[in-house]
C-alpha cells in the first residue's frame, strides 16, 4: 500500500486521554449507550459521555419535558438520573463491555455533590474522563449557577480536581456575557479541557391555549438552530485558552464535526440530532474520515484551529 | 428495531383531520408487532428534527412478504400535517416498531373491553383483531366529538361488539365512553384504554379493581429511551430510573392502570 492509500488517523489525544476519533456522543442525549448500541456500534465511537450522574437518583420535572422548535428542540429534563450507586453497578458494567472511552457527566446541587460523585469514580478505571456539568439551565440549585460566575467556575473547578482521580473536563455554558472569560477561568482552575456549548435557555408559548409549553416554562435550546453560536464560541474560547476544547451545539453532519474542529475543537459531540438520525454518531465518524481522504489530510488532528484567517 | 425508509401506499382524510396512512416497510423493519406498540414518523422537512410518535393501527405480511402498517393519526400541528400531505409512492422514514404493545395472553379469552376516545381510537381496532383471533369476547366503547365514526366498520369487521358515545349527541349515546358502557351495562372481565388522560382517569376509577390496562401519551425526543423525556409517574420506585418515572416510550406506552400516578 502506498502512502496516498493510507487511511489517515482518526485519533485525537486529549490530557493524555488518546481517543480512536474525535467523534463522541453529547451527554443527555444517549443515556449510557445502552439504548443507542442497537443502532450503532458503540465500539466505533471516540467516546460516550454519559448522561449526568448525581451522588443519589434525581426525579427531574414534571412533563411536559420536551418540544420542537424550528430547527431544534428544547428539553428542561432537569437531570433525572438513577444515582451513582445504580450508575457504577448498571451503566459502567455496560460500557465496559465496548473498546470506547468513558466520559462521565457528573452533576450536583452543591459543590459537595460534585465532590462525592468525584470522589467515588476516583479509583474507577472503567472511567476515562470526567466531564463536570456546571451549564444546565433545568435546575434551579447548582449545576448552571456554578457555571455562569468566573470565581465560582474556578473554585469549583479547582475542588473537583484536587479529588479527581481522572482528567476533568468542565462543560460551560452559552447563557453568559463573555465566554472567554469563562473558559479562561475553568483553566485558572487546572481543568484538564473545556467542552461547550450546552443548551441556550429558551421560551416556547402555545398561542391556542395561551400556556407555556414546558412545564418548566423555559428549556435548554439544542439543535441544528444553535451551530453558528456554538461554532463562534468554541472559536473564542479556544483562542483564549491553551487547554483542549470539546466542541458540540447542533451538529448534524461530518461536515458539522469539521466545522467545529476548524474552529478550534479537538473532539466533537453529536447531541439532539441523534433524536433525528440514531446512527448519527456513526456516520459522522465515516464521514469525517472521508473528509480527511478527499481533502489529502493524514491526521484527524491537523484539523483543529486550522480555519484559514 | 431500526430506522428505516418505508414507502407510501396510500393517505386519505377518513375524518376531519384524522388520517389514514398505509405504508410498506422496508425489508430492515424488524422485529415482532404487538398491538398497542407505535412508530415514530420523521417529518421531510429537517428544521422539524423530531419523529412525531403514532400509535400502530393494524398491520399485515412479514416473514416472506413485506410488512405493511396502517396508521391513523390527526393531523394536529405542523409536523402531522406534514405527514397528511405524503403521496403514494413517497419515502416516509420510520423508526420502530417502539414500546411494549400489550400482553395478548393476560387478556385473552374472556370479556375484553375496549374504550377508546378520539385519536385514541386507532391502536384499540389492531388490539380487537388480536383478541378475538384469541377466542376473547370483545366490546369497543367508541367515544367521539361527533358523528364522524371513523374506523366504526373496522371494529365490527374484526368481531366488536361497538357502543357508540359522541359529545354532541349526533350518533350513539349522548357523553364519553363510560356513559355508552352504562347504558349497555356492558360487562367485562378486563379493560384496556386509550385517550385523553381525563378519560383515563376516570376509567381508572370505574374499573374498581377489575385488571386496567391504559395507553399513555406523552411528549417524546428519542423514542427509545435514553433523553427521558416522556416520562410517567409511577407507584413504585422503577427498575431503570430508580426514581418514581417510567419511560412511556420503553416502559409503555401501556402501562397496568395501578402502576401509573395519572
Amino acid at each position: 500500500m502506498n502512502e496516498q492509500n493510507q487511511r489517515p488517523d482518526m485519533s485525537v489525544t486529549i490530557a493524555g486521554v488518546t481517543f480512536k476519533n474525535p467523534v463522541m456522543t453529547a451527554s443527555g442525549t444517549f443515556g449510557s449507550g445502552m439504548e443507542y448500541g442497537q443502532f450503532v456500534d458503540l465500539n466505533r465511537l471516540g467516546a460516550v459521555v454519559t448522561k449526568g450522574v448525581a451522588s443519589v437518583p434525581w426525579e427531574g420535572n414534571p412533563t411536559p419535558r420536551v418540544a420542537e422548535v424550528y430547527g431544534g428542540m428544547l428539553n428542561a429534563i432537569g437531570l433525572q438520573n438513577p444515582g451513582i450507586d445504580v450508575f457504577i453497578e448498571r451503566d459502567l458494567a455496560f460500557l465496559e463491555g465496548y473498546d470506547t472511552k468513558v466520559i462521565v457527566n457528573v452533576c450536583g446541587h452543591t459543590e459537595e455533590e460534585y465532590l462525592e460523585v468525584v470522589e467515588r469514580l476516583a479509583g474507577e478505571h472503567r472511567v476515562d474522563m470526567l466531564e463536570i456539568n456546571v451549564s444546565c439551565p433545568n435546575v434551579k440549585q447548582g449545576a448552571i449557577a456554578f457555571g455562569t460566575d468566573p470565581a465560582t467556575l474556578c473554585r469549583i473547578t479547582e475542588r473537583v480536581k484536587r479529588v479527581a482521580g481522572q482528567p476533568v473536563i468542565m462543560k460551560l455554558t452559552p447563557n453568559v456575557t463573555d465566554i472567554a472569560e469563562m473558559a479562561r477561568a475553568a483553566e485558572a482552575g487546572g481543568a484538564d479541557a473545556i467542552s461547550l456549548i450546552n443548551t441556550l435557555t429558551g421560551m416556547k408559548i402555545d398561542v391556542e391555549t395561551r400556556r407555556f409549553v414546558l412545564a418548566n416554562r423555559t428549556g435548554g435550546l439544542s439543535g441544528p438552530a444553535i451551530k453558528p453560536v456554538a461554532v463562534r464560541m468554541v472559536w473564542q474560547a479556544s483562542q483564549a485558552v491553551k487547554i483542549p476544547v470539546i466542541g458540540m451545539g447542533g451538529i448534524a453532519s461530518a461536515e458539522d464535526a469539521v466545522e467545529f474542529m476548524l474552529a478550534g475543537a479537538s473532539a466533537v459531540a453529536v447531541g439532539a440530532m441523534n433524536f433525528h438520525d440514531p446512527c448519527l454518531t456513526e456516520r459522522v465518524v465515516d464521514g469525517m474520515e472521508a473528509y480527511l481522504v478527499r481533502h489529502g489530510i493524514p491526521s484527524a488532528a491537523e484539523l483543529t484551529g486550522a480555519v484559514r484567517g | 428495531m431500526d430506522k428505516s425508509t418505508a414507502t407510501v401506499i396510500s393517505c386519505k382524510e377518513i375524518a376531519e383531520s384524522i388520517w389514514d396512512l398505509r405504508l410498506r416497510m422496508a425489508e430492515t423493519f424488524s422485529g415482532e408487532i404487538r398491538p398497542g406498540q407505535f412508530v415514530g414518523l420523521y417529518p421531510g422537512s429537517a428544521a422539524r428534527l423530531l419523529m412525531r410518535p403514532i400509535s400502530i393501527c393494524g398491520y399485515s405480511g412479514g416473514g416472506e412478504t413485506p410488512v405493511q402498517l396502517r396508521l391513523v393519526f390527526r393531523a394536529g400541528g405542523a409536523g402531522t400535517r406534514e405527514l397528511a400531505g405524503a403521496q403514494a409512492g413517497d419515502a416516509m422514514d420510520v423508526l420502530g416498531p417502539l414500546g411494549n404493545g400489550y400482553d395478548l395472553d393476560r387478556l385473552a379469552p374472556g370479556r375484553v373491553l375496549l374504550l377508546g376516545g378520539g385519536i385514541g381510537i386507532p391502536p384499540l381496532l389492531g388490539l380487537t383483531r388480536a383478541l378475538t383471533e384469541r377466542g376473547a369476547q370483545v366490546t369497543a366503547a367508541l367515544g367521539y366529538r361527533n358523528g364522524d365514526l371513523f374506523l366504526k366498520e373496522d371494529f365490527e369487521a374484526a368481531g366488536a361488539r361497538v357502543l357508540i358515545a359522541t359529545e354532541d349527541g349526533s350518533a350513539g349515546v349522548r357523553g364519553n365512553v363510560l356513559d355508552a358502557v352504562r347504558a349497555a351495562q356492558a360487562e367485562a372481565d378486563v379493560l384496556c384504554a386509550c385517550g385523553p388522560l381525563p378519560m383515563l382517569r376516570a376509567i381508572k376509577a370505574y374499573a374498581a379493581g377489575r385488571p386496567c390496562w391504559l395507553s399513555l401519551e406523552e411528549r417524546m425526543a428519542c423514542g427509545v429511551g435514553a433523553c427521558l423525556g416522556c416520562v410517567v409517574r409511577t407507584r413504585d420506585i422503577d427498575a431503570h430510573s430508580r426514581v418514581h418515572n417510567a419511560r412511556v416510550c420503553t416502559e409503555g406506552p401501556v402501562f397496568a392502570a395501578e402502576d401509573v400516578e395519572i
